[in-house]
């Protein structure tokens, strides 16, 4: 993954290759603009802002330009990483940013309880049982429903007001919780609850097919073997479906930890439940960036934020391709 | 959780299998829970849509109208057969008057409010689904370039996200098939560093790719229109490699007869990998269609005119409008997820095919 981009259309060197490009072209040119236009420049462009103060005024002449967008070096990064020595103490220039990556990988805690539960599931889904697929497509409802409709459901599921209550409390109170919580009022409540939300959101979804499909694919004949050496359900577990599974496990690591920096659904959450309240609990860096060009109109500050967002994805990815794939074992 | 840890596909013993199904069932009912607490509260009458201990099957004290007052209508407590309308309270009691059994129909008197048992009836409240539609204080104007001088905001929300999603669709799968043709099936220099250049952006978080075209398109006055919602989601990366993956399946000794009468690469796309790649094709349309559906981040950014906006952005601005009303979000709620769930149940196979198919080669 680490591979450069390459010109998008090298300047054909034989009349071989310059033949085989007028070939390819038609073929691919509509989505190769799309996607130079659509992807590719803007993820330079977003690196080229970064280094910018611009705050979206608008532009009508090229003077407008170079009025508006001055070139400011590192100083936005300085501002967003650095630290500053205040009555003795060393403070973050931008405190904010921290706390919003804290929360971020705090969310991202429950990534590691979806996956197991996904992999539980994929595991049950796999049995022989009549029901199956109404199970499979119940588990997937989720995944598919519109994420504001899920999120506004869950906004009153998880609901509380003096004398109105939600229905996890109500149920709560029947089951002898005396004091349910506020989830989304709480400083210390509104994280798990949308840790709780994700997880019935994300568990029987995507990673749940795909280790049903990995599952399916381990051949029949090595459990038949494993159980003729005496092996048990948990050795056979352990010893082929575990080892078996682990580039689907790899890959749904990776995906997952992707999606997790990008937390789409939390942004949803946290945009229509709480604002990213109370008091900046729920606040994701996806909500901070989004702020900071959409409420604040501080693109140059926005790139900038995105910029690390994208290199931290960029460095758990890494670190999860040199360590993890040691842990794949493949056929 | 015991989950049977012996993946085989023979048949498990019978308490495994009970084990089993108790396992999917308890996690299949805290799926449904919510949808089903949606539709219960999307059928409620607007001041019982707040009750302690929470009711899942909507009802309300049954009424009755006695020269043409509506009276409540309770039991007895001691002849469950007896019904009464309460007339009026007093100090001494309520006055009733028996409504059944039709023999002692008419008759009055004066009971103590501990002798009798409120009814409740069972009511659906198919009239919030209408009430949310219309949504008062949601009238759109100029929706679909003028189209529709004035229009329902459900309508308008409705017909573009109709509008957007199959343009997008469209235009994904168009695109995408080629681009995958030429990536799985021509040979040109470059060809695999351009292809992992386009894996490689799949890694990169989605915000870093629509700031700037956000600010290219808010600089070019391009913001809240159709374009703006399109074009920017509709070259897909991903819809690329999901078919790539698919045409190399296809074996090449089907086209290579075609090959030798003189086919040229358009024909072979055309009439040989397209139709045999319809269940991925089918996968792609699926996907684009339920992701442009239900994307949330994108029309937020580049629309804040009620007449261009899609259904989930649509529903979020309902949501800031009504915000107590549960009954009416609830229903909006459904009425926003339902083609959504049609298209996914047509299109399961398909879908779940397409999941794999990403993963086994990822």
């Amino acid at each position: 993954m680490s591979q450069t981009f390459t010109a998008p259309s090298p300047p054909p060197r034989s009349p071989k290759a310059a033949r085989a490009w007028r070939q390819a072209l038609p073929f691919l040119l509509p989505n190769l603009l799309g996607f130079l236009a659509f992807t590719f420049l803007p993820i330079l462009a977003c690196f080229g802002l970064s280094l910018t103060d611009y705050d979206l005024a608008p532009i009508a002449s090229l003077r407008d330009l170079r009025e508006q967008i001055n070139f400011v070096g590192l100083t936005n990064f300085l501002r967003l990483l650095g630290w500053h020595r205040e009555a003795g103490h060393l403070v973050a220039n931008d405190a904010e940013f921290w706390r919003y990556l804290g929360n971020t990988l705090f969310l991202m805690l429950g990534i590691p309880l979806s996956i197991l539960g996904s992999l539980l599931l994929a595991l049950l889904l796999n049995q022989r049982l009549r029901g199956i697929t109404l199970f499979r497509t119940i588990y997937f409802l989720p995944t598919v429903s519109s994420a504001v409709a899920v999120v506004i459901v869950w906004k009153w599921i998880l609901h509380q007001q003096p004398n109105e209550i939600g229905l996890l409390n109500s149920l709560l109170l029947e089951f002898g919780v005396h004091h349910p919580p506020d989830w989304l009022g709480s400083m210390a409540w509104a994280k798990p609850a949308f840790i709780i939300m994700t997880l019935w959101a994300t568990v029987g979804g995507y990673n749940c097919v795909l280790y049903l499909a990995g599952l399916q694919g381990i051949p029949e004949e090595l459990y038949e073997a494993a159980a003729l050496d005496g092996a048990g359900p948990w050795t056979r577990l352990r010893h082929i479906t575990w080892p078996l599974l682990s580039p689907t496990t790899f890959f749904v690591v990776t995906m997952s930890i992707i999606a997790g920096f990008q937390g789409s659904f939390l942004f949803t959450a946290a945009f229509l439940m709480t604002a990213g309240g109370p008091a900046g609990a729920t606040t994701t860096l996806m909500l901070y960036i989004y702020n900071y060009a959409l409420s604040w109109h501080q693109l140059g500050y926005a790139t900038a934020i995105a910029c690390v967002l994208f290199l931290l994805v960029f460095g758990f990815t890494l670190i999860n391709w040199r360590f993890g794939q040691r842990l794949v074992h493949y056929e | 959780m015991t989950a049977p840890s012996s993946p085989t596909r023979r048949r498990l013993p019978l308490l495994l299998r009970a084990v089993a199904y108790l396992a999917l069932a308890v996690v299949g009912l805290t799926m449904l829970t919510p949808f089903a607490w949606m539709l219960s509260t999307s059928l409620k009458a607007p001041s019982y849509a707040i009750e302690f201990p929470p009711r899942w099957i909507p009802s309300e004290p049954a009424t009755v109208d006695i020269a043409g007052q509506t009276c409540r209508v309770a039991t007895l407590a001691d002849d469950p057969d007896v019904r009464v309308a309460l007339l009026r309270y007093s100090p001494r009691g309520v006055r009733v008057q028996v409504i059944s059994p039709a023999s002692r129909a008419g008759e009055q008197a004066l009971l103590s409010e501990t002798s009798l048992l409120p009814l409740r009836q069972v009511k659906f409240h198919w009239e919030n689904y209408r009430d949310a539609w219309r949504a008062q204080g949601v009238k759109v104007t100029d929706a679909l370039l003028g189209l529709l001088p004035r229009a329902d905001g459900f309508l308008v929300f409705y017909l573009n996200s109709i509008l957007v999603s199959i343009c997008v669709t469209l235009g994904t799968v168009f695109t995408s098939s080629l681009a995958a043709f030429a990536f799985a099936r021509l040979r040109f220099p470059g060809r695999d560093s351009l292809f992992v250049g386009y894996l490689a952006t799949l890694m990169v978080p989605s915000i870093v790719i629509m700031l700037p075209v956000y600010a290219l398109l808010s600089q070019l006055r391009m913001t809240n229109t159709y374009s703006a919602l399109i074009f920017p989601v509709m070259f897909s990366a991903y819809g690329t490699f999901l078919l790539r993956q698919f045409f190399l399946t296809i074996p090449r000794e089907l086209e290579d007869a075609a090959v030798i009468d003189g086919a040229s690469p358009f024909a072979v796309y055309r009439y040989i990998i397209l139709p045999l790649s319809k269940p991925a094709l089918a996968t792609l349309t699926t996907f684009a269609f339920l992701h442009c559906w239900n994307d949330f981040l994108w029309p937020l950014m580049v629309v804040d005119r009620l007449a261009l906006k899609t259904l989930p952005i649509g529903l979020a601005h309902f949501q800031d409008s009504y915000t107590t009303d549960y009954h009416l979000l609830m229903a909006a709620s459904v009425i926003v997820m339902v083609p959504v769930l049609l298209v996914f149940l047509l299109g399961q196979r398909y879908f779940v095919r397409g999941i794999a198919l990403s993963g086994l080669k990822g």
